[in-house]
């Protein structure tokens, strides 16, 4: 068993237009890493040069959000599905 | 192009001046490829603000799973500008994220009248298109 991350479109070229793609660790931060390794640029996208989850990406742990679980702290495990959305937002400027 | 009905984009502007002054926001999906507007989706403005909107997390999560259900895909974002023009701004183009929507936009600046106008927005390029609308009901 691993862990199912669901990648929105935006993110597919870097998947190989895969909409799902498997992983593994102990926490999101360790999960992406294993991801970066065979999809190389996801990570970044996700996280900014501070190291923190990027302020309009959204990365939900099953059916929360991880900004309520930890971030990038936030235990996961086999069988769990992260599911990864781009916030949708803007503004008059 | 942007095929819409005239029902569709009644219920959008009707939605815009109900939050007039803060920003509006929603989803209309569609059969997935089908390129048609076709389920109109109202989204909460977490933001609440005259200039900013942002799709609530946890909605929006339930409404891009729902129209995965349903193999659809979110064929236009719309959201309005209180006191601008309908025309992308810098943020609405930096967080312009799903690649094959249409991103309309609706302006409320004036009491008697809406301007509408519709975008695609991809790689940061803005290229507007026009809206065609049907009279069908929807």
């Amino acid at each position: 068993m691993a862990i199912e991350v669901r990648i929105p479109t935006i993110l597919r070229p870097l998947t190989g237009g895969s909409k799902t793609v498997e992983g593994k660790g102990d926490t999101l931060d360790a999960l992406l890493a294993d991801l970066d390794a065979r999809h190389s640029g996801l990570r970044g996208r996700l996280i900014d040069d501070s190291g923190g989850l990027r302020r309009f990406v959204n990365v939900y742990l099953n059916d929360e959000d991880v900004r309520f679980l930890g971030g990038l702290t936030a235990p996961v495990k086999d069988g769990d599905t992260v599911t990864v959305l781009p916030a949708v937002a803007g503004g008059y400027i | 192009m942007l095929k819409i009905s005239r029902a569709l984009l009644d219920r959008i502007v009707a939605h815009a001046r109900a939050d007039h002054p803060d920003e509006a926001c929603g989803v209309i999906a569609g059969p997935a490829g089908s390129d048609t507007p076709s389920r109109f989706i109202a989204m909460i403005n977490s933001a609440r603000s005259p200039t900013f909107y942002e799709f609530d997390s946890m909605e929006q999560l339930a409404v891009w799973r729902e129209m995965d259900d349903r193999d659809e895909e979110p064929v236009v974002i719309y959201h309005s500008h209180t006191a601008t023009q309908a025309y992308p701004s810098r943020t609405d183009i930096s967080y312009a994220n799903e690649p094959g929507a249409h991103y309309l936009l609706v302006s409320t600046a004036e009491p008697d009248t809406e301007e509408i106008r519709s975008f695609k927005i991809t790689d940061g390029e803005v290229t507007e298109e026009d809206v065609q609308v049907s009279d069908s009901a929807e």
